[in-house]
């Protein structure tokens, strides 16, 4: 080696210290285990000191253990059951319906050029236009019983799940278009093996976005104008002022809001099997 | 395959054009491949050699051009990229599209053929490039074509594993006897596979030559490093 060479006519430097520091690490390192649960627990734990040492005045926030009794007291009574039935009613239509409008339209655009042009346009400009913006419009042309709600849901879910199967359809990779033109795919087969596949991934996405969005508007109907429904009972709740019935509330949302982005994230997971080898 | 005339269909191409708006791709060009015969077609990039394999494949339907093409029925392409569809088993996507009895004892057999016997229900993405190349080889021979188009398909591929492929493509042709079309860059590639190299320039044929060198042939034959000199020539390569 070079250095070998050159020792025999430099001084030895001081020597080379035998072990050597382990390079710094940049990034953020391992994960934590339950790390993700970590800062909830705190905030809990926060909640729970500062409403039991009196710190929290409980007509802006009640205690954990207060929600607790409520939510027990209300689980006994059978009211909690109807609102949160009745809201699950009203996100599950509306959610259907705009699924089931929002892939119609997209296939079509997608395979027809003439589809395309009456459709593509109106649905980007109602993308411009916040749902809740129709509320006014809605109601005047459906009044404010149950049609009105679950046709704005539906809107909204019709929208994301629009955008986002349309995009896959016009992106399906035009590799494969050619490979089933040369291998000769009937039609059939071309739509069930290169366009559906093509198309999953993206419809996905759009599932997931609709949960949210169907959520959030039920949320907003419910609050604005209803007789039943979680949102309903918090509105209630904020007219006199129990803090408590609130978060109940907000739990229902939390919990119903995670629960179905779980559930399509393990249906997408099995659908989608072929993908784990990339991830893996 | 036989037609009426009891002949083995071949390629027959006269005066094909292809433009691009006002640039001539192809100019004119005549091209007859003889059943069986192994075709490398070399040129430049722009040469219009791409061009030429997509008309053959069917695959120009948006550019602009005159000529009469005589292909036969059965025609298959191997790309530059192996395009398997990557939500399908290897098995599967060798037999989508085969038109045949019993298509799954077909593909088996024609994974077994290119070495991955075994290797009927992995992934794509589980396979290697050289592996991935080799499925796409199998699903273009699986239905016996008289005519196989080649897009650079060993172009993607590292050294080793390339010169692996050049003798498992020889091999298949000599077993399966397609017609082949080559299209390359490589002047060795050309010269180790092929009967017969044509060489494109400017949308025209330059060069069309057998160099009737024997089947093991070496870079180290003086014969090979004759016909590579008046390629690398032809290309403009060499003074």
């Amino acid at each position: 080696m070079a250095t070998e060479t050159f020792s025999v006519a430099t001084r030895p430097r001081s020597p080379v210290p035998a072990v050597r520091r382990a390079r710094r690490r940049l990034g953020p390192g391992r994960p934590l285990p339950y790390g993700r649960l970590l800062g909830p627990a705190l905030l809990l734990a926060l909640w729970a000191a500062a409403s039991a040492s009196g710190l929290l005045d409980p007509r802006k926030l009640s205690a954990p253990w207060a929600v607790a009794r409520t939510t027990a007291d209300m689980i006994s009574t059978g009211v909690l059951q109807e609102h949160v039935l009745t809201s699950l009613t009203r996100a599950t239509a509306g959610f259907l319906i705009g699924i089931t409008a929002g892939l119609a339209l997209a296939v079509i655009a997608g395979i027809s050029r003439i589809g395309e042009a009456l459709i593509d346009g109106p649905m980007k400009i109602k993308l411009a236009i916040p749902t809740i913006g129709l509320i006014p419009l809605l109601i005047l042309w459906l009044g404010i019983g149950e049609l009105f709600k679950i046709v704005i849901i539906a809107v909204a879910v019709a929208v994301y799940m629009y955008i986002q199967v349309y995009a896959g359809l016009v992106g399906i990779d035009k590799r494969y278009v050619e490979l089933a033109e040369v291998q000769g795919y009937r039609r059939s087969e071309f739509l069930r093996h290169v366009v559906l596949p093509g198309v999953l991934p993206q419809f996905f996405v759009g599932l997931r976005l609709s949960l949210t969005a169907s959520w959030l508007v039920l949320i907003t109907v419910e609050q604005i104008n209803a007789l039943s429904g979680v949102g309903y009972m918090m509105e209630q709740a904020q007219q006199y002022a129990q803090t408590d019935v609130i978060l109940v509330g907000l739990a229902v949302y939390g919990i119903f809001g995670f629960l179905s982005d779980a559930l399509v994230r393990v249906t997408e997971r099995r659908v989608l099997s072929w993908r784990r080898t990339l991830a893996s | 395959m036989a037609t009426d005339t009891g002949e083995l269909t071949g390629v027959r191409i006269d005066k094909l054009t292809r433009r691009f708006g006002d640039h001539v791709v192809l100019d004119r060009v005549d091209l007859q491949i003889a059943p069986g015969e192994f075709v490398a077609l070399l040129g430049r990039s722009g040469s219009g050699k791409s061009t030429l394999l997509r008309a053959l494949a069917g695959l120009d339907y948006d550019v602009a051009g005159d000529g009469e093409l005589r292909i036969p029925d059965r025609v298959s392409v191997v790309f530059q990229d192996s395009r398997l569809l990557p939500w399908r088993r290897v098995l599967d996507n060798v037999i989508l599209g085969l038109r045949a009895p019993n298509p799954r004892e077909r593909g088996a057999e024609a994974l077994a053929e290119v070495g991955l016997a075994g290797r009927e229900r992995a992934w794509p993405t589980e396979l290697s490039g050289g592996e991935q190349q080799r499925v796409a080889l199998a699903r273009s021979l699986v239905g016996e074509p008289e005519l196989l188009l080649a897009d650079e398909p060993f172009g993607a591929l590292d050294a080793l594993t390339r010169i692996r492929m050049h003798g498992l493509l020889r091999a298949l042709c000599k077993r399966h006897q397609p017609a082949v079309l080559l299209v390359t860059h490589d002047v060795d590639e050309a010269v180790q596979l092929a009967d017969r190299i044509v060489v494109l320039d400017g949308g025209r044929i330059a060069v069309d030559i057998r160099p009737g060198l024997p089947d093991s042939r070496t870079p180290r034959d003086p014969g090979f490093q004759e016909v590579r000199e008046l390629l690398l020539r032809a290309l403009g390569v060499t003074s």
